[in-house]
């Protein structure tokens, strides 16, 4: 970021440098990696802390404990119950928030940087992230909602999709895993107990903090948060997933559109290939309005209201995706039409014109993407959990300029394999 | 420009110290003469900025049988003009970096670009432009009836929440446009044509019936200056008269009943009350919003804790109600109830709740609650550029003012308890009330097994 914060600074002589991010980066003496932006423009002050707590870890035929575990964390902690804990945050207008997805487990919270504010807020984060208490009857009145939101989730055709797809995508890691009330069932109190005592610890924790602070103040913050963690061991990872055989899946339901998926396990993070597969996967289905998809499949033909592609690099390589919906009707019509945009994509690459407009939006908006200390947060807390170059973030639109159509082709053919592609359609009759 | 704009306020602080609180400057106002007010909050923090154009034209302003229109129109400003070919919008505002959209309510239309600051004169051109000189071509609009219709599938038609919403506010008003969804009926989008998005745009697409929003890393007097430039040229045009009819008070209960595929069934109450229409005289509506925090504002309020938390009669619950609206004004209790937990049990302890308040009020200590809740969303908003644009935009939408954000900010903080009781005792009696539920229908269309049994 150096270097565009200098060009900035010369363009606007007082800003107040939020446009700069300046990471700080120290591992804390309980082994927590820290990473630390200090901004003083707003009195707000962001905390995330993240383990890798995910539901990759989730023990095998109890697909649910990672998110229970997170969900229940700050539902009663040290000497506050859910209630003392909620009514606490609410008095001081502060909130924690976070979540579980494939990797990781966050638990993040927003105050007011004044000291009367953040004092008793970091108070709060510290009990939950030390000494949650997993109360037995909190457990079970959660394990029950969580049965009940599943089922209805289940019963929505982009949840089945959904779940269909990561399913048929990683047959045998798991990420294909995905939580059913029957796995969420066999779940006990003692399994999240594990899972906590496992996961949560010094070594497997990265903490972002983000706003009106001192480094002096946010190593005191850091060390009065995890300090009193045990020091643990990083988790060790599955093998990588294998990749799957294509093949595609039609599953009944009354809705009046389809929902229809087609990718396969693509990259990780820090892969160098991610460049190359952002800026061609912005001409084939990520920019926003501009993309092949979205002018053949909306556009031209009005199939459908969204369509679009992406890359989610995770931990271990994630998915490569389509998604669109369209009238039952034509879901085959659809279907066949994104899957020859892909190939066509795939023999032909860019052509010059869109590899300058994907390279001009990529490297334009990168301002847009550190406009706000939230933003920042949710990017230096990606660089710290996933371990991605401090300068990152400096070099972005670097990277993104030196790309050249031939690597996104090579890269494209790298990691779309065609003939391992899943295709998941719901709400399609039988063929 | 931060240093300006400090010097700024501290010459008026010196010409008028009593007035430092309201003749705080930022946002900076303009009207051009065409009509078109301009509206400029300077953020400096970063080198970004937000233009957004609002519309004084809704879903509420459609006519029976041209449902839908106000978003359609939405739909097909991207669609060109004589001098930016169809699409071509879109890419231009990619390639400056930016990111659009743009959004319809039953109140106000409004279309947004953000981007790096020094992209924001093509932004005000692009969209002047579009402002008179839309193309309404009948291929365009043929295609892309298409996806709006595709948009209904997806947002209502297959979400059964949404569908009884839907419902539940076409039974909740009778004649105030309300009733109508924003996206329309969808017959009305069948039979829908080009020359009506046509007419759409020509009565209400003019400069004064929009106002212009700008937030972010800019000088107000540079904006106004390109305001001019670029809107200034075009004509205003005296909009037609619009006499929305008035809804007729509601004299007793209403239930309706939604079957849908689904899991588990909804609930959802909804009770007339009034929203701000004066904001120095007005107390009700202040009062609901507070009541509306006390009751499900934050993880502490009173449905999350007692329904959820402590009775278990629901595995989730809701409270919408926006005091800043040109029509009338809902307040929507909402819950799903537990498994093995009725709707009727659900509805007696949401009642329940509120017969609470009206018997024994609510205490000082929740009410600060709220408070805090208001005060400190105040700060956080200061952390999105686009939040405070949309901020200003909606206030505007109503016919309130941006200024009237900090009063409101302090009439909420006025607000006590006993005001809290007096609205639950006015407003929340069954012969406003309107109730929806919806009945969870198995996806097979087979008759569904006993609770107890694993569906799935």
């Amino acid at each position: 970021m150096k270097k565009i914060l200098f060009a900035l600074a010369a363009l606007v002589a007082c800003q107040v440098a939020l446009a700069g991010v300046n990471i700080q980066h120290w591992v804390s003496p309980s082994g927590a990696r820290v990473y630390f932006v200090e901004s003083s423009a707003l009195p707000i002050l962001d905390v995330q802390v993240d383990f890798a707590a995910g539901s990759m870890f989730d023990p095998a035929g109890k697909s649910g404990v990672a998110s229970l575990t997170r969900s229940i964390l700050d539902l009663g902690a040290g000497n506050l119950d859910e209630n003392a804990i909620a009514d606490r945050l609410a008095d001081i207008g502060a909130h924690l928030g976070g979540g579980a997805d494939t990797d990781r487990a966050s638990v993040s919270l927003r105050t007011l940087s004044a000291p009367d504010k953040r004092e008793p807020a970091l108070d709060i984060l510290r009990s939950v992230l030390t000494a949650p208490r997993f109360d037995a009857a909190i457990f079970q009145r959660e394990k029950t909602r969580t049965i009940a939101s599943l089922k209805e989730a289940l019963t929505r055709p982009d949840t089945i999709a959904g779940k269909a797809f990561w399913e048929a995508a990683y047959p045998a890691h798991p990420y294909g895993r995905q939580s059913e009330p029957a796995t969420v069932a066999k779940i006990g109190r003692d399994d999240l107990l594990n899972f906590y005592r496992t996961y949560y610890n010094a070594k497997n924790a990265t903490v972002t903090l983000v706003g009106s602070l001192s480094r002096a103040e946010a190593e005191k913050v850091v060390e009065s948060l995890v300090g009193k963690l045990p020091k643990g061991e990083a988790p060790n990872l599955p093998a990588d997933p294998q990749l799957p055989k294509g093949e595609t899946r039609r599953i009944a339901h009354p809705a009046a559109q389809s929902h229809i998926y087609v990718g396969l396990p693509a990259i990780r993070r820090g892969d160098p290939d991610f460049f190359p597969l952002i800026v061609g996967n912005y001409s084939l289905g990520g920019g926003g309005f501009v993309s092949r998809l979205m002018k053949e499949v909306r556009d031209k033909r009005g199939y459908a209201y969204s369509v679009y592609s992406y890359f989610a690099p995770l931990k271990q390589p994630g998915p490569f995706q389509i998604g669109l919906q369209t009238k039952r009707s034509q879901a085959d019509e659809a279907l066949k039409v994104s899957r020859s945009i892909l190939e066509g994509f795939l023999k032909e690459g860019l052509s010059p014109e869109e590899l300058e407009a994907a390279k001009a939006n990529l490297i334009g908006s990168f301002p847009l993407r550190l406009d706000s200390n939230k933003k920042i947060l949710e990017n230096v807390a990606n660089i710290g959990f996933y371990g991605l170059p401090l300068d990152y973030l400096d070099r972005y639109q670097d990277r993104v300029r030196a790309v050249t159509a031939e690597e996104v082709r090579q890269a494209f053919a790298r990691h779309v394999r065609t003939d391992h592609l899943v295709t998941v359609m719901v709400a399609v009759d039988k063929p | 420009m931060m240093r300006t704009l400090r010097l700024r306020h501290l010459l008026l602080a010196l010409i008028a110290p009593g007035l430092i609180a309201t003749a705080q400057a930022n946002p900076f106002e303009a009207t051009l003469k065409n009509g078109l007010r301009v509206i400029v909050k300077e953020d400096h923090r970063a080198p970004t900025a937000v233009q957004m154009v609002w519309y004084r034209i809704g879903s509420m302003d459609e006519v029976d049988g041209k449902s839908g229109v106000a978003h359609v129109l939405e739909h097909m400003m991207f669609k060109g003009t004589p001098s930016i070919g169809p699409g071509e919008f879109n890419k231009r505002v990619a390639a400056a970096g930016g990111r659009d959209n743009a959004f319809t309510s039953r109140d106000y239309t409004a279309y947004f670009q953000q981007v790096p600051k020094e992209k924001l004169e093509e932004m005000m051109s692009l969209e002047a432009d579009r402002m008179r000189h839309l193309n309404v071509d009948p291929k365009e609009f043929a295609q892309e009836i298409k996806v709006v219709m595709e948009e209904r599938r997806m947002r209502t038609d297959d979400n059964p929440q949404a569908k009884l919403f839907e419902q539940a506010n076409a039974i909740a008003f009778e004649a105030h446009p309300y009733r109508r969804p924003i996206i329309g009926w969808m017959s009305d989008l069948e039979h829908m044509t080009a020359a009506d998005a046509r007419e759409w745009y020509d009565r209400w697409y003019v400069p004064n019936n929009a106002y212009l929003v700008v937030v972010g890393d800019v000088d107000h007097d540079a904006v106004f200056k390109l305001a001019e430039k670029y809107y200034g040229p075009l004509e205003g045009r005296a909009s037609p008269p619009r006499t929305p009819p008035a809804e007729p008070p509601q004299e007793g209960i209403r239930r309706l009943v939604v079957k849908a595929p689904a899991e588990l069934p909804i609930l959802t109450m909804g009770y007339k009350v009034p929203v701000i229409r004066d904001v120095a005289k007005d107390v009700d509506p202040f009062a609901l919003e507070m009541l509306a925090a006390v009751l499900d504002g934050h993880e502490a309020a009173r449905f999350g804790k007692r329904l959820i938390r402590e009775q278990k009669i629901a595995v989730s619950t809701g409270v919408d109600y926006d005091s800043n609206a040109r029509g009338p004004g809902l307040f929507y209790l909402q819950g799903t109830p537990s498994e093995g937990r009725t709707v009727a049990e659900l509805e007696a302890a949401l009642r329940g709740e509120i017969a609470r308040i009206q018997k024994e009020g609510v205490n000082e200590t929740e009410l600060k609650r709220a408070k805090a809740q208001v005060v400190a969303a105040q700060v956080y908003k200061l952390d999105s550029m686009f939040a405070q644009a949309m901020e200003i935009g909606q206030m505007e939408s109503s016919g309130l003012s941006y200024k009237d954000i900090d009063p409101i900010i302090e009439r909420l903080q006025q607000v006590t308890a006993d005001q809290v009781q007096a609205v639950a005792k006015k407003y929340f009696g069954d012969d406003t009330l309107t109730v929806g539920v919806l009945d969870p229908q198995p996806l097979d269309g087979k008759p569904r097994r006993p609770a107890a049994a694993p569906r799935h």
